[in-house]
């Protein structure tokens, strides 16, 4: 794509992190904090409960400035960009939000249409049908288009979260907890769904989770934000041997033995 | 052979070869080109007689369709999406193709979206008598929102005598921060708008009775205005609008966070809680605002009065000859009605609102409506009461 090219965008390192430091008040989140995301792979982020991984996603979507560091979004600064062009980027890119932060007076389809509607100028009826495509594709039934997010379960919040999240074609879709407050059936699908899509659409995934089997099923490599930075991210295999006594705890306790036996099945 | 496609679209053409049908696709085929794709190759089909209108296998035969992607730069799912929905599938019916020269990424999207597109049926459009049926719907609400509001009234009154037997009960901390909010917080304002009334009253009043040369009786005017309708009813209808609506959303958000279900779950009586020490500041906040909103209107009466050459000891000394005191408990007695009616409205509107944000705004609004209505409609009737006992 000529236009993607004249940015000289760097397609195989979708995103960046060096350095970077986050603080609310006087205190730091984190500091100098390095991460490299490769194109294609799905990325899982674990860490204590309020460790900032959060704040780290927030951070990587530009919710909120970082205090100081770099974070490159396809090789290229945000800052450095202009308006148009990190549209361009920001089309790229889908959120899925811990809640699925659906808009609440809009039907799931007119929820899907929403981002369709601000960056393309498709005909009302074609956006239709893609949403209904979308719907389709993460596994929702029909009639859930024309359902308001109230009316449906957590589930199929997340569900049509992420075809909203994917209504753009993005290249980079972010998952906050994805898995977490789902059953262990729907856990299962969902992992099945992201990977499948990673696989049909080529997307690379930045997944923070708390979900262990998750970590095992899908994740390519696992990055550990713990003590403010993260200073490993590598394959599980690597990671779980990494020596830190944070890690050696959340790996070596019962949930993670059982998360791994399954795998190993 | 090859096909002369209909319309200019350089996206794709078509050969056919060996009774297939081979769908090359060029460059783009993604969100921000689908548009003139999608419409170019639904007239280009229609007229090579493949229409995705008129997808009939008998006719058409089993041609294999073959999607050549060799020279495709870009394709999204809306991109698969259009290719396969306009060629292969139509209302679960399906043609056989396949796909050539497609990355293992293409392929995946392909199959993807129609798998996707398969599964789709046109949604059914809205029946003739669809008008008829959201009347049914809103009569059947109004008729069940009155009945519910009725009910929740007599519930109210249950608490109400529960809590005045047994005064212990009353959460008293949140009685007196409530009387703030409500009481306190609102005097400078109701006494501003007040004052304001009783002004313009005396102008109004000294402009036209001048020209009867009986200008001395603005002060009856005034007087009876403020104390009889004006004082209480500008209260009333502000603290609709002021504390009615603050109910309806601080009730409503707890029950949208589940901090309702917690209440009841753990033993607190939510009516004991949330909607009796609501209804006790109102009580007591209401009659202290309308005496505050008296004077005020008087002030704005007397100040005016002072412009037009009748002074301030003549005004009161006028007041208390002509205006008796019954005009004051007139307008105080209302008070304590129209305090509960927004303290009732405002609870009830407030556990009524649902799990969307929508229908925290939507209760809210039609809180304050309410509320501002029935004050209206109470006022008018004790008009009529008080007319007939002749007070």
């Amino acid at each position: 794509m000529r236009v993607f090219e004249k940015l000289k965008l760097d397609w195989d390192v979708p995103i960046e992190v060096r350095g970077l430091r986050t603080q609310f008040g006087t205190n730091v989140i984190h500091e100098n904090l390095d991460l490299r995301l490769n194109a294609g792979e799905i990325l899982g982020v674990v860490g204590g409960s309020g460790s900032g991984k959060s704040v780290l996603l927030n951070t990587l979507l530009d919710l909120k400035k970082p205090d100081a560091g770099k974070i490159l979004v396809f090789g290229r600064e945000r800052s450095s960009l202009s308006v148009q062009d990190r549209r361009l980027i920001d089309n790229r890119t889908g959120v899925l939000f811990q809640g699925g932060a659906l808009f609440s007076s809009l039907t799931v389809q007119e929820n899907i249409m929403v981002p369709m509607r601000q960056h393309t100028d498709l005909p009302v009826a074609l956006m239709r049908e893609l949403a209904d495509m979308k719907i389709n594709m993460v596994g929702l039934p029909r009639h859930a288009a024309t359902l308001s997010p109230s009316d449906l379960s957590g589930g199929m919040r997340k569900r049509a979260g992420l075809a909203r999240a994917l209504a753009l074609d993005p290249q980079m879709l972010f998952l906050d907890e994805p898995t977490a407050g789902l059953d262990p059936i729907g856990a299962n699908a969902f992992d099945e769904l992201i990977l499948q899509l990673r696989d049909a659409l080529g997307l690379t995934v930045f997944m923070v989770t708390h979900d262990l089997d998750s970590l095992f099923a899908i994740c390519d490599r696992v990055a550990v934000l713990v003590d403010k930075h993260i200073p490993i991210a590598d394959t599980l295999d690597n990671v779980i041997k990494y020596d830190h006594p944070w890690v050696r705890e959340y790996f070596g306790g019962p949930r993670s033995r059982a998360a791994s036996l399954g795998k190993a099945i | 052979m090859s096909l002369r496609p209909h319309t200019s679209s350089d996206a794709y053409s078509f050969e056919i070869e060996d009774e297939q049908l081979i769908v090359r696709a060029f460059g783009r085929w993604d969100l921000h080109t689908v548009k003139e794709i999608d419409v170019a190759l639904k007239a280009d089909l229609e007229a090579l007689g493949y229409g995705y209108a008129d997808v009939d296998m008998a006719e058409t035969g089993y041609i294999q369709i073959i999607f050549d992607f060799a020279d495709l730069t870009r394709m999204d799912t809306a991109g698969a999406f259009i290719l396969t929905r306009t060629i292969g599938c139509h209302d679960g019916f399906c043609r056989r193709w396949c796909v050539r020269n497609a990355t293992d990424g293409q392929k995946g999207l392909v199959y993807a979206a129609a798998e996707a597109a398969e599964g789709m049926a046109p949604l059914k459009p809205r029946p003739w008598y669809s008008p008829l049926e959201t009347l049914g719907k809103a009569s059947v609400r109004a008729l069940s929102e009155t009945y519910d509001t009725i009910a929740f009234l007599g519930q109210f009154m249950m608490v109400m005598a529960k809590v005045i037997l047994n005064p212990r009960r009353v959460r008293w901390k949140s009685v007196t921060s409530l009387i703030e909010t409500v009481g306190l917080d609102a005097v400078p304002i109701v006494m501003t708008l007040s004052f304001f009334i009783g002004a313009v009253i005396a102008f109004m009043g000294s402009d036209l009775l001048q020209s009867f040369g009986a200008k001395i009786f603005m002060v009856d005017l005034v007087g009876i205005a403020v104390l009889r309708e004006f004082a209480v009813l500008i209260t009333a209808i502000l603290l609709a609008g002021r504390s009615n609506s603050a109910f309806t959303a601080q009730i409503g958000s707890m029950k949208m966070r589940q901090e309702i279900d917690a209440m009841v779950v753990i033993g607190m009586s939510k009516e004991e809680v949330l909607v009796a020490p609501r209804a006790i500041a109102c009580l007591v906040a209401m009659p202290i605002l309308t005496f505050a909103a008296m004077i005020a209107g008087l002030g704005g009466g007397l100040l005016v009065a002072w412009s037009q050459d009748i002074s301030p000891v003549l005004f009161l000394a006028r007041l208390k000859e002509v205006v008796p005191l019954n005009h004051f408990w007139v307008g105080m007695i209302k008070a304590p009605v129209f305090a509960l009616v927004i303290a009732v409205i405002g609870c009830r509107q407030g556990f009524a609102v649902g799990g969307s944000v929508e229908s925290l705004g939507a209760r809210t609004t039609t809180s304050v409506v309410q509320a501002i209505f029935t004050v209206i409609v109470l006022d008018a009737m004790f008009a009529m009461l008080f007319l007939r006992l002749g007070m």
